[in-house]
């Protein structure tokens, strides 16, 4: 994985032996990707769960239909779970830069720093302000104030995505900044800063995957149910919803996506590159390689199976425009093709099976058939994690693609690390591995666990009712928990 | 004419701002990792459901505040961020598993019968308070930087000095936790609870006298403005108030009403604070790096603040409010959250 072209020499400069920056370096790297590969998996989940329960606590307040109240309460669990793997896993990622990355830190931090503050102030107190009302003050606050927390934890989550986009954006498309005296970035035009080429692209890219990823597990787990003939007017409901949002948001996503690639294609040629496969320069009309095995080494891609000409078609709009190949990048400066070239892959490929379950749910429901097509519902169930699966295989593709730089183009990787040896982030990292699987793995057990449930409550009036919780998660509601059930508390 | 920002000395307006969401969240967090270092004190499993219920709405928003004090810290002091943060690596990493370990169980522990999180809820926030005791005691001794970068040992954190300031955050959090019980339980987990704050309060004593005595040994900085015309009157200032402050914790725990033993807590934690913030002063990292020196350009420090000036009073307000929401005693046959 490590094996491309980067500058190690870089690293030299500052005297160190060179191995040993080398192999901090690389450790340092696992350990981001490793972190923020975990931590994406519950935002991208949460993000649009939270919109989701807002949409189903406004649908019960304006139709008074008990379903959506059950399904609220069903998924709220599940929110409430997900989102504390989130924080606690995001906490981390906000002390790696400096722990592990402190040369980035001290440069780019008067760029990224406030975008990163600004996230902190706009959305995470929000989100944190108003969980606890969300999930546990319905009977305190009211209902009209309770739905406004709700949306007041989904709007936070989305400017969450935003500010850390425009993060993320900015080191892909850096602008409107200078270098001062002593190599830092320093910011000129905020507004440069922050709408910098890529962010608008990457942040509707992104939102869209993650109602894209949460719709899945949603229709996922309503074919589970299915599937074992418990077919509940709210299993119903949440199927319904669930392939009416993937009919929708995928084929927009597949847009998105384009759009996506053409800016890269403008400001990051090299990825884009290394996505296509394309080694070699064609100055008259380049094909798209549909599969194959990139070799970096000898820049070839060995058993390439191509449609002549569709390259230049999907990225040029014109079948003979000459595209330019890696072979006009130094070899220093490429980066790890395989990698960039899979996942994107991987993403695309699933983005169209997306799109396939949109359209066989439109087929069936037009036939009448939507809640009677076991094959459609075996699909859906394995279409259920996949969201997931893509959204990692394109943020592998957007961050090696950037490689080897950290800013692109300004700032390589090779020089933003901290001064620490290769012991102490070998030993973090083997810390992190083992922490994260124990804990996060018992997380999506009890995850899983939770959504085998059937959504139901009890037959009585929940509004009225007082709730018993536990933790963050309310428990079984319950009119009168003196005297029914004894108690959890 | 319109106010204009920039005319501000904002190196240290922002060193204020970050100086107070450091005290926000040694606060309020220390509250609820204080009821995670009691948890072995309470075996019965009512008690801790009544003790993780009084902060289950409340601990995500008290620790978005350390997240502030490092996103705040790598906005506005960059170079700060990077050097205390390898600087302290070890206890750092360590205080953020371990904070792993703590807020999963507030989910976590409602979904099984064993007893295996309320361990980790217990083993997260102790190892977590002595991990941040740590790095405030590594912070005060000073770190080496050359070069815009750090340039000590992997193990210079490591002292006596820095053990000991850990083992008084340990006692301290959980004073602040024992008190918080007395303000939010009743019945026997209330008594049980004074019972703990006032062992807890002698401890936290005397881990504050010996923290104090021993940091102006520390470094001739120190010495200078303990022992020194006019800076030297914080020394009667400072701990007179502490004495008096406590002595109305002392009394609280004895008859007064439930509110004062978590306020005095409070006020007990605001002047060791201060303490602290009376030695670092003007420094950013004790004797490498100052207020000024560590700063980000003018452009970032405006951009945040004029940000900053209207979003903390809406987070403050809606925090309270939270705060209110969840307001008076646990009723454990109620439980609402
Ligand atoms: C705020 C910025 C930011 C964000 C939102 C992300 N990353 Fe990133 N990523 C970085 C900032 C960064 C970085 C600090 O800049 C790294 C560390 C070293 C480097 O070159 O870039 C990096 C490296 C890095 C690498 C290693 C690349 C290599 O060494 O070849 C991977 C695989 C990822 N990231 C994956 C992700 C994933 C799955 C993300 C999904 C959330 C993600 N990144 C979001
Ligand atoms: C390196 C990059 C990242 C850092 C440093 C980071 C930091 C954090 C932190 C500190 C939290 C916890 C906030 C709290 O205390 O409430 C968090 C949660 C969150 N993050 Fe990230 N994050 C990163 C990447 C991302 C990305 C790429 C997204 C989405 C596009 C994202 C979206 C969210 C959301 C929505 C939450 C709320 C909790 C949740 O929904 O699980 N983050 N993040
Ligand atoms: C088939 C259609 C799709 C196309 C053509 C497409 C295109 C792209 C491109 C070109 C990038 C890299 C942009 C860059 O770094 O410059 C990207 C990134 C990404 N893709 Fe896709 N994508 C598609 C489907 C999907 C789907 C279905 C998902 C998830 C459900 C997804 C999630 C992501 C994510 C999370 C990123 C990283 C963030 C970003 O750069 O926006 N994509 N996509």
């Amino acid at each position: 994985m490590f094996r491309d072209a980067t500058p190690w020499a870089a690293a030299d400069k500052k005297g160190k032996p060179m191995f040993d920056a080398f192999d901090a370096e690389v450790l340092a790297r696992m350990q981001f990707a490793f972190t923020v590969a975990f931590h994406i998996v519950f935002p991208a989940f949460t993000i649009g769960l939270a919109s989701f329960l807002a949409v189903l606590l406004g649908l019960w307040l304006t139709t008074r239909e008990r379903v959506y109240l059950r399904l609220f309460d069903f998924w709220k669990t599940i929110f409430a779970l997900s989102f504390g793997m989130g924080v606690v896993s995001g906490i981390v990622m906000s002390y790696q830069f400096g722990t592990n990355w402190a040369a980035f830190s001290d440069k780019a931090g008067p760029v990224i720093g406030p975008l990163m503050g600004y996230e902190v102030l706009t959305a995470f107190f929000l989100e944190a302000g108003f969980l606890g009302i969300m999930l546990f003050g319905r009977k305190r606050v009211g209902e009209g104030l309770h739905l406004f927390a709700t949306l007041m934890v989904a709007f936070g989550t989305l400017l969450s995505a935003t500010w850390i986009l425009a993060v993320n954006s900015w080191m892909q498309t850096p602008a409107g900044f200078a270098i001062n005296e002593v190599g830092q970035f320093v910011p000129v035009d905020w507004w440069a800063v922050i709408f910098n080429p890529s962010f608008p692209y990457r942040l509707v890219h992104m939102v869209l995957a993650a109602y894209l990823t949460t719709a899945l597990v949603v229709g996922g787990v309503a074919a589970w149910h299915k599937l074992r003939g418990r077919d509940v007017a709210e299993v119903h409901r949440m199927f319904t919803m669930a392939m009416g949002m993937i009919l929708v948001v995928a084929p927009i996503q597949i847009f998105a996506g384009d759009m996506h690639g053409l800016n890269t294609l403008e400001h990051q040629p090299a990825k884009v590159m290394a996505m296509e496969g394309h080694f070699e320069s064609h100055p008259e009309g380049a094909p798209l390689i549909l599969f194959g095995l990139p070799d970096q080494e000898a820049q070839t891609v060995r058993y390439a199976v191509e449609i002549p000409k569709l390259s230049s078609l999907i990225l040029k709009h014109d079948l003979n425009a000459p595209l330019a190949g890696l072979d006009t990048i130094p070899r220093d400066e490429q980066p790890p093709v395989p990698i960039v070239f899979w996942s994107f892959r991987v993403m695309v490929a699933l983005g169209f099976a997306m799109l396939g379950l949109g359209g066989f749910a439109l087929v069936q429901f037009l036939r009448g058939r939507l809640h009677h097509s076991p094959w459609l519902h075996r699909y859906a169930l394995a279409m259920g994690p996949m969201g997931f699966v893509a959204v990692l295989a394109g943020w592998v593709t957007t961050e090696v693609g950037r490689q080897p730089w950290t800013v692109y183009g300004h700032m390589l990787t090779a020089d933003s690390l901290s001064p620490v040896s290769a012991p102490a982030v070998g030993a973090s990292l083997v810390a992190f591995v083992v922490v994260y699987f124990l804990i996060f793995g018992t997380g999506v057990f009890y995850l899983l666990r939770l959504m085998a449930r059937l959504p139901e409550v009890d037959e009585q009036e929940l509004v009225d009712a007082p709730i018993r919780t536990a933790g963050i998660t309310p428990g079984p509601a319950n009119p009168e928990p003196a005297k029914e059930t004894p108690h959890a508390l | 004419m319109p106010f204009d920002l920039a005319s501000l000395p904002l190196a240290y307006v922002w060193a204020a701002i970050i100086a107070f969401a450091v005290l926000a969240y040694v606060i309020m967090d220390g509250f609820d990792l204080g009821i995670g270092i009691l948890f072995p004190l309470f075996p019965e499993k009512h008690d801790r459901d009544v003790m993780m219920n009084s902060v289950a709405p409340v601990w995500d928003g008290n620790e978005t505040w350390l997240v502030l004090g490092g996103g705040g810290l790598l906005a506005v002091f960059p170079l700060a961020y990077a050097t205390i943060l390898p600087a302290l690596y070890a206890p750092l990493i360590v205080m953020l598993l371990a904070l792993i370990f703590r807020g999963v169980a507030f989910e976590y522990r409602w979904r099984t019968d064993s007893r295996r999180w309320d361990a980790a809820f217990f083993g997260g926030s102790i190892t977590a308070t002595f991990a941040q005791g740590i790095a405030l005691g590594a912070l005060v001794q000073g770190i080496r930087v050359e070069n815009r970068a750090y340039a000590g040992g992997w193990f210079d954190w490591l002292t006596p000095f820095s053990l000991m300031t850990g083992v008084a955050l340990v006692l301290g959090y959980a004073l602040l936790g024992a008190c918080w019980l007395v303000l939010k339980t009743e019945g026997g987990l209330r008594d049980e609870a004074r019972h703990m704050a006032r062992r807890a309060l002698a401890g936290t004593l005397a881990g504050m006298g010996v923290v104090s005595l021993w940091t102006p040994f520390l470094q001739l900085g120190y010495l200078d403005r303990w022992f020194e015309w006019p800076t030297m009157i914080f020394s009667f200032i400072v701990p007179a108030l502490v004495a008096g402050m406590a002595l109305l914790l002392w009394r609280g725990l004895q008859r007064g009403p439930d509110w004062q033993p978590f306020l005095c807590a409070l006020g007990l934690f605001v002047l060791g604070y201060a303490g602290v913030g009376i030695s670092f002063f003007p420094w950013m990292v004790p004797f490498a790096l100052t207020i000024e020196q560590a700063a980000a350009p003018q452009s970032s420090l405006v951009f945040m603040l004029a940000g900053a000036v209207v979003l903390l009073p809406m987070i403050l307000a809606y925090t309270a409010y939270a705060y209110w929401v969840f307001r008076g005693k646990i009723d454990p046959e109620e439980g609402y959250h």
